[in-house]
């Protein structure tokens, strides 16, 4: 097997991919064990089961479906800002749901801007609770992450097939045809897996914008057995359904996902001669445009409502963002040391288990594992004292899957057209990565890492049931003061968050830029 | 030698430090916040108590209570403050809880005795709007009306099963046929009183259920008397919140002086004002000003603490099944 032509080390791929799997499903069992005989699924639970997955469907279909056409406008147009907007687009997806959702709603909502603009035309205001209304929430989450992974692809097929391209005289058609349907099929799949994943593990934002308890998903499911009838069994059967979905959509997209890879370019940006059409360059200008619009209007809203707060948080506030940027370090490094091995080690076998292995952790139920990894801790430590490392791990397992999927393709490039070199030369082991791997992965390396630093620091994840009281992060600060009315200091707490993860995503995506385009 | 000394101190301090018990209560997150009662009561005792208080934020009531059933005999708690009377039996089934021996007069409007569970504040679940609405008297006129109300999810969170009990016990069997007219005046379910109530503050709805005393924190702490609880015929239903010494605890007279401390003066001024319900015990000085403009409901629900158990989930089942549909 050609792929095989590199000495990637594959055993601590398969470490990396067994840590997880032990996480994921022994913080299941321990759930299982503890559990007292309780009732198994009901007809309610079943009903959750269908809406979770017709909605994470439709959700996933939508997002990706969108995010081609903004990713292939992107790809191909420079203009001013399009770094900014680039790095704006991965805000949705870092923000705590409830800034996000009232951002959203400010916006779309029976009181939001539009309405009030239907208003004054005489018109009746949105209606955005329902079903739409969950699917347009996902689609603001999710379409920025598909987009960025879309976008990756297209930044990975070498400048030179594009020059090669128009010194052949491709048109757009044919360039699709040539270049972007082939990677578009290797990226799809995948992107969509990842989408779907995330839209079924959905909870507060299916219920708010969902308009009532017909919204009710697996995840809701899951903290009624656990909160309200303490059925440890049966939230622990809902969590494997929602593990074993998300397992189910991995595996098919797998199989269709196409081969991709292009061999090594001389990583250059190149202008595209196939895309000087006028008529093309306007239809990209307005595809840019509108969702700019659609994603950047109520991070707006998240920053108009949180100026007017910034001032009235206080100390706690401000601490709670330093422990919060420190858990953020310590899980990108956790991050980083998972997925790097894991992405070499797929990206060297045959597709399967191990790729699988990578979208458990997003399957999983925060709140299973958070209980999981509690019933497991609690008689060996004291669970306050772990709680900023138990934090920062899960957000590593929970960024996992987009890590992976953000090297992969990367690496496989890198293997296929350097795997032979490097193996003429024996290059092996740490040489290996530090020569040849890491150099040309720093673009990669620093997109996983930003999105991985940022997801951390927006994440609740388990952090409540290990919460110190002196060791609240930023999420949790900001959710205490909501609940003590204090909804403008919390709107600050939102505005200083976002503006934390971005600040972080940032840096570390600029980080693998820094030099890195000639 | 200077290190020595140094070393020597740490040392002594860390030694007189372990001498100093630690009394652990688990809560809610609001009740720990900074502008929650935790910080003013924390001072308070540890001032009288040559002690050091803990409080742990977990969640809300329910967290707390599955928290507590997690952790088991082998808990680091000492007290669980902040379960409610919809929770106390399951509470109480555990046989985790001991008998407390605190004595008080209590402010609340029906008799109250139990000996396990004490109660530390308490209020009355309302629909809250702004002033401007002319607000309905009574479900059927809030059903009848096509305001919009945002209400919480009984099963995420204590407001949202507050109403939910609210309901059955002034309908009974006819609970589910408001809930039936109820719904098209329902906007959406949030997952906490956060949510819902963030909601309403944006203007996204007419109404939120909330407390007969959320008025007061916008009056009080904020100068603004935009906002008022729409007082319903059917009588209000309440919540009254207790705390409970664990058996397990390794400090049970500490324990127990905490909770004659939280029916005491020192403890019950604060909440209301920083908790924002009513104190079981009427402190000294009265109820704060502001709090006079309240409604006050003309008849208070309650479920008994051993019926609670069987008529939630009663409820819970018609409400699923009415609004599912």
């Amino acid at each position: 097997m050609a792929v095989r032509s590199v000495a990637v080390n594959r055993v601590p791929g398969f470490g990396a991919a067994i840590l997880v799997a032990a996480l994921v499903l022994g913080t299941l069992l321990a759930v299982v064990l503890r559990a007292e005989s309780g009732r198994g699924l009901g007809p309610a639970d079943w009903s959750a089961v269908r809406f979770t997955i017709a909605q994470a469907l439709v959700s996933a279909v939508l997002s990706v479906a969108l995010a081609v056409p903004v990713a292939r406008a992107l790809s191909r147009r420079a203009f001013r800002g399009r770094y900014v907007l680039v790095t704006l687009l991965g805000a949705p997806f870092i923000l705590p749901v409830i800034v996000a959702v009232l951002g959203l709603l400010t916006v779309f909502g029976r009181n939001g801007w539009i309405s009030q603009v239907l208003g004054l035309a005489g018109l009746p205001p949105l209606s955005v609770y329902g079903f739409h209304g969950v699917v347009l929430a996902h689609v603001f989450f999710n379409l920025p992450l598909a987009t960025r992974l879309i976008l990756q692809g297209w930044q990975d097929i070498p400048a030179e097939r594009f020059r090669l391209a128009a010194q052949l005289g491709f048109g757009a058609g044919d360039t699709a045809r040539v270049l972007e349907r082939p990677m578009l099929a290797s990226i799809l799949p995948g992107a969509f897996a990842l989408v779907f994943a995330i839209c079924l593990t959905s909870f507060a934002v299916a219920l708010t914008l969902g308009g009532g308890p017909k919204a009710t998903t697996i995840e809701l499911a899951i903290y009624q057995a656990f909160r309200f009838d303490f059925d440890l069994g049966r939230a622990a059967l809902l969590a494997s359904l929602q593990i074993g979905l998300a397992g189910i959509a991995a595996s098919v997209a797998l199989r269709f996902s196409g081969s991709g890879g292009f061999g090594a370019g001389l990583d250059r940006v190149m202008p595209r001669w196939d895309a000087n059409a006028h008529w093309i360059r306007t239809q990209d200008g307005m595809v840019i445009l509108l969702a700019a619009l659609f994603l950047v209007v109520p991070l707006v809203a998240v920053v108009l409502a949180g100026v007017r707060g910034f001032g009235l948080i206080g100390y706690g506030v401000y601490y709670a963002a330093f422990l919060s940027i420190a858990v953020a370090m310590f899980s990108t490094t956790i991050l980083l040391l998972l997925a790097l091995p894991l992405a070499a080690t797929i990206a060297v076998s045959r597709r399967g288990l191990v790729e699988i292995v990578g979208v458990l952790g997003l399957a999983a139920s925060p709140l299973v594992l958070g209980t999981g990894l509690f019933i497991i801790l609690f008689p060996i430590v004291d669970p306050f004292a772990l709680a900023l490392p138990v934090t920062a791990l899960v957000n590593a397992i929970l960024a996992l899957p987009f890590a992976v999927r953000i090297l992969v393709p990367g690496l496989r490039d890198v293997v296929k057209s350097f795997g032979p070199l490097a193996q003429s030369l024996d290059l092996r082991g740490w040489a290996l990565w530090r020569i040849v791997i890491l150099p040309r992965m720093r673009r990669q390396i620093g997109f996983a890492a930003g999105l991985g630093a940022a997801l951390s620091m927006g994440d609740l994840g388990v952090i409540a049931l290990f919460a110190d009281p002196e060791m609240a992060t930023l999420p949790l600060q900001m959710y205490r003061l909501m609940g003590a009315y204090q909804m403008e200091a919390a709107a600050g707490a939102g505005l200083l968050l976002l503006m934390l993860s971005l600040a972080l995503f940032w840096l570390f995506d600029q980080g693998g830029r820094w030099r890195a385009e000639t | 030698m200077r290190y020595l000394t140094f070393a020597a101190g740490l040392i002594g301090a860390s030694a007189a430090f372990a001498e100093t018990p630690e009394l652990t209560v688990y809560t809610y997150d609001s009740f720990v916040s900074d502008w929650g009662p935790g910080p003013v009561i924390e001072a308070a005792f540890e001032e009288t108590c040559e002690c050091d208080l803990k409080l742990v934020g977990a969640g809300d009531g329910a967290a707390l209570l599955a928290r507590i059933r997690l952790e088991g005999a082998r808990t680091d708690a000492d007290i669980v403050l902040g379960l409610d009377t919809n929770l106390t039996n399951a509470a109480l089934d555990t046989g985790l809880f001991a008998p407390h021996s605190v004595s008080a007069e209590f402010a609340l409007p029906i008799p109250w005795s139990d000996a396990n569970f004490v109660p530390y504040d308490w209020g009355y679940f309302a629909f809250v709007h702004n002033t401007g609405l002319d607000a309905p008297a009574s479900f059927k006129e809030l059903v009848a009306s096509d305001l919009k109300v945002v209400i919480q999810d009984p099963r995420s969170s204590t407001p949202g099963l507050g109403l939910l009990m609210w309901v059955k016990s002034a309908y009974g069997d006819e609970a589910p046929a408001i809930w039936e007219d109820l719904s098209d005046n329902i906007l959406t379910v949030t997952k906490g009183w956060s949510e819902a109530y963030g909601l309403f503050l944006d203007g996204e709805a007419d109404m939120v259920l909330s407390y007969t005393t959320s008025p007061a924190y916008h009056l009080i702490a904020e100068d603004d008397a935009s906002k008022a609880a729409a007082a319903f015929d059917e009588g209000h239903y309440m919540q009254i919140e207790v705390a409970a010494k664990l058996a397990s605890s390794d400090q049970p007279e500490l324990a127990d002086k905490f909770l004659d401390f939280m029916v005491s003066d020192a403890f019950q001024s604060v909440i209301s004002t920083t908790n924002w319900m009513y104190p079981a015990v009427t402190p000294s000085a009265g109820l704060p000003e502001g709090f006079e403009t309240l409604i006050i409901p003309e008849k208070a629900l309650i479920v008994p603490a051993a019926d609670a158990q069987t008529m939630r989930d009663e409820a819970l089942a018609e409400w699923l099944s009415v609004l599912s549909q």
